[in-house]
């Protein structure tokens, strides 16, 4: 049956091979079947390159390669050029400067069996000398012999299997962050390895003073263990003492003051006992508090890592060659590809369909439909046309451009956004700095008991005065305050991540767990962010898929998001007769018309439709009727129509995500105030709020706008935790108190969030909020439980009553008692559905 | 019991080796990706190698 051949996929893509299309490529001596010439290319290289292998290795399909048209290699050309290069490639000066270095982000990366096949195919390449591709970013470096091969013909060769490959300059912040965590590995590893010496001695020790040990061993072992802890002071603990001498010189006590008084104090406590051999030792302590702080804070690090990735990628909005028209007067002639940062005012330029926009401008030809959704939040493009003004970074969709160039760098809207973005974090609600101030006073407050205790017993009963002092300081513990947050949200995280909810920095889920008022965008948060068709209505009497089909006809051409939406409804019909359309003409963003079986047919809204075709009163009333009947009038409609007689009506929307409702309904539940802001129109965001239950809607909302009203319901005491996904959403999510970006959304959303929804499924977010809520509650038992040894401990041991060794147990008992605690919530516990 | 000392010695002695490794170990990138060189042991074959002396 005809179902069947439907249902066979594509050998390299998955995809399903449609009928009348017999292309095969022999893989492992079998012919397979291929859904298009791109992918039997793509297996044809992989097989003359002997990496069938390929296949057999892979878990997961790639992507189906894109057309690459002539045009595009001839711009890959642009790599070449020494100026564009020095942006992004490292010459080294052996052999004539021919020995260059570049690093690559690579696209299309879905399994392991890509990264196998891309180092393969590459390093077979002659003039490759080396390459290392890193799996977990998709990032490769590439060294290569420039008088041998060119980097056009590597990206070439990547593109020939099927990937993308751009070159990319690391910035200096990656770089940083990069070295920085190499050095926290290496602390946190010392800390550990040494710990765990110190651990074995301590042991032994602690046995020792309860059975009896010989004096000799004692102070051996006491010594030793001194020598060792030395080098995790020097070394492991060093970002503590450096952090705490920052803020002591800009008179400002924060966590880190504490954590360093706590190691110093029972260090320089040991040591004195250790010399004077009496009293007891805490390198035990000392050891074990650095490696646990060590470790909270490097996974707070990997997380800030991962934002600094996305802001990187950022800069891959803005194209980073451009095509410049030298001899404009010369009807565009000549053109050459020069890199972004070249470009000046006044420049021409020329882009192609399917490109980003370089820089700010005027459209001085052509008329298309551009997609500004990174400024504007709307999903559909805009047509622009002769004199109008264009956005740098927003795509061009139909067809090509020319744009003489007004505003370049920092200029550019794109970069104003950025500063607003900027300006928005600098200026972030202060609930982050309560625990650090917190920690400060109760700092002071114990550095002042520990100056009264050293007096007062100094002058009554001088002996002992050192020993209790000591053991103040050293029983009250700053280790356990400090524990207490980091711990609890290190283990909440690992939660979240399986969850698909990736915080990118500690104190997201504290406030997520406090926010009174949950925002959240239209496009592509709340819904899914493309544009489908959701009812066709026929006006006439004929079958639905029939005008389907004739509309897919007509659109076949179009890379309008809602032609592919009804080319895609073409596709999953029944009917196998497909029309085909002759003569097409289309006027961008109204409509488009062509001759199909000898009938001219037109397709656009209801404007185009009336021009061309000249409708009667009586046929425009019916449409009206129709759309109000139908309940379609606030969504974008479209008609389908030939010479004085309306046919069909296409309605489409963005489908609201299916777990939408759920969510506001449970945040409901929970007491919280949802609010709705969009930079769409009042029509389909009312109807969105409707449908998922919101009862607060702001529509037609500027980012600036947004970013406003933030601040003013933040300013009448809400803790907002924003949710969005676009360009648009960027500076209000980074003026959130807590902001979650979607994973699907643009990275600068992703950049400026405090959490990330990995998993686009909003019923984790409230799974998340929970969990939130659950490490708060064990935040505050774990800052209860600190405070209230403290206040028991702090006037025992002042009073003398607390030995040495005591004193020390406390201290550890008390950090591991936080620790334990923090761990409950890495138990999983069955989440409600 | 004179034999811990010797014992206590050869240990801080392992343990300096075991950092010293480690320490370059981070340093050689062993750290940087923790996922690929997993996979790639498995799929490496010994024909491709052989590929690129007769690939043109």
């Amino acid at each position: 049956m005809s179902i069947k051949i439907d249902t066979i996929p594509c050998y390299h893509c998955g995809l399903p091979v449609k009928n009348g299309k017999s292309i095969y490529v022999k893989i492992t001596g079998v012919d397979r079947p291929m859904c298009c010439y791109g992918c039997q290319a793509v297996a044809q290289a992989i097989v003359n390159g002997g990496m069938a292998d390929f296949y057999k290795f892979r878990t997961k399909n790639p992507s189906k390669p894109g057309e690459m048209l002539p045009e595009f290699f001839q711009q890959l050309k642009a790599y070449d050029n020494p100026v564009v290069q020095k942006h992004f490639a490292t010459t080294e000066n052996t052999n004539g400067e021919n020995i260059r270095e570049v690093s690559l982000i690579l696209e299309g990366i879905v399994c392991a069996a890509c990264i196998w096949l891309n180092e393969h195919h590459l390093s077979a390449m002659p003039g490759i000398l080396s390459v290392n591709i890193n799996y977990s970013n998709h990032r490769a470096r590439v060294r290569w012999d420039n008088s041998k091969i060119s980097l056009s013909e590597i990206l070439e060769g990547i593109i020939s299997i099927g990937y993308k490959a751009y070159p990319y300059d690391p910035d200096l912040r990656q770089r940083l962050i990069e070295k920085e965590k190499k050095q926290q590995i290496q602390r946190i590893g010392v800390a550990g390895i040494l710990g765990m010496q110190i651990m074995i001695l301590a042991v032994a020790m602690y046995t020792g003073e309860w059975w009896g040990m010989d004096e000799l061993f004692m102070r051996t072992f006491r010594w030793i263990s001194l020598v060792i802890t030395v080098p995790i002071l020097i070394f492991s603990s060093r970002p503590f003492f450096s952090a705490a001498l920052r803020d002591l010189k800009n008179f400002h006590v924060g966590m880190d003051v504490p954590v360093s008084l706590g190691i110093g104090i029972a260090f320089v406590a040991s040591v004195i006992n250790t010399v004077r051999d009496a009293g007891d030792v805490y390198f035990d302590s000392v050891a074990m508090f650095t490696f646990f702080l060590l470790t909270a804070r490097y996974f707070e690090m990997s997380a800030r890592k991962r934002t600094a990735e996305s802001t990187e990628a950022l800069l891959n909005l803005q194209p980073a060659i451009a095509t410049k028209l030298v001899n404009p007067e010369n009807n565009y002639q000549h053109q050459i590809s020069i890199a972004v940062a070249e470009l000046k005012v006044g420049d021409y330029i020329l882009v192609r369909p399917g490109e980003n926009i370089p820089a700010d401008g005027i459209i001085v030809e052509g008329t298309s439909g551009v997609n500004e959704s990174l400024v504007t939040g709307e999903s559909l493009p805009v047509t622009k046309a002769f004199n109008d003004a264009v956005i740098g970074g927003s795509t061009n969709i139909e067809s090509p451009l020319i744009i003489k160039v007004d505003k370049v760098g920092d200029d550019t809207v794109l970069a104003s956004i950025q500063k607003l973005i900027d300006d928005a974090q600098n200026n972030k609600p202060a609930i982050a700095q309560i625990a650090d101030r917190l920690a400060s006073k109760f700092v002071s407050v114990l550095l002042l008991i520990a100056a009264g205790v050293a007096i007062y017993w100094q002058q009554s009963n001088s002996e002992y005065w050192i020993e209790i002092t000591i053991a103040t300081l050293v029983v009250s513990c700053p280790c356990a305050l400090s524990l207490a947050t980091p711990t609890a949200i290190t283990a909440a995280t690992g939660q979240l991540a399986r969850l698909g909810l990736l915080p990118t920095n500690a104190l997201a889920l504290e406030t997520l767990a406090r926010a009174t008022d949950f925002v959240f965008d239209k496009t592509g948060t709340l819904t899914k962010g493309n544009i489908e068709l959701v009812k066709t209505i026929a006006l006439e009497n004929q079958d639905i898929d029939d005008y389907i089909q004739i509309a897919a006809a007509l659109e076949s051409g179009s890379e309008h998001p809602i032609a592919k939406s009804i080319i895609q409804s073409a596709i999953q019909s029944t009917r196998k007769i497909k029309p085909a359309a002759e003569g097409i003409t289309s006027i961008s963003g109204q409509g488009i018309s062509g001759i199909i079986n000898s009938q001219k047919w037109f397709l656009g809204n209801i404007n185009y439709i009336n021009e061309k075709c000249g409708l009667s009163d009586s046929a425009q009333q019916l449409i009206q009727q129709k759309k109000i009947d139908n309940d379609i009038n606030d969504l974008t409609v479209i008609t389908l129509a030939t010479e004085k007689k309306a046919h069909a009506l296409f309605a489409f929307n963005d489908e609201i995500k299916s777990d939408a409702r759920q969510l506001i309904n449970n945040l409901k539940i929970e007491d919280k105030s949802v609010t709705l802001m969009t930079g769409d129109h009042k029509a389909p965001a009312s109807r969105v709020a409707r449908e998922v239950g919101i009862d607060n809607i702001f529509s037609e909302m500027s980012p600036a706008d947004k970013l406003e009203k933030v601040r003013t319901m933040q300013k009448q005491g809400s803790i907002v935790a924003m949710s969005g996904d676009g360009v648009n959403d960027a500076p209000v999510l980074a003026g959130a108190d807590i902001a979650i970006a979607m994973g699907s959304g643009t990275q600068l959303a992703a950049a400026s969030a405090d959490m990330i929804l990995l998993s686009n499924h909003l019923d984790h977010l409230y799974s998340g909020y929970l969990v939130a809520k659950r490490t708060l509650n064990i935040i505050r038992q774990n800052l209860g439980w600190a405070i209230a040894y403290n206040l028991l401990a702090i006037p025992a041991a002042a009073a003398g009553y607390v030995e040495p060794w005591l004193a020390a147990l406390g201290m550890s008992a008390s950090s591991l008692i936080v620790v334990l605690n923090a761990l409950r919530l890495s138990r999983t516990k069955k989440e409600p559905a | 019991m004179e034999i811990v000392y010797l014992l206590i010695f050869i240990a801080l002695l392992l343990v300096t080796v075991i950092i010293w490794i480690f320490i370059w170990a981070v340093r050689s990138d062993q750290f940087d990706d923790l996922e690929g060189p997993a996979h790639k042991i498995i799929m490496d074959n010994d024909d491709i190698a052989h590929k690129k002396d007769s690939s043109e």
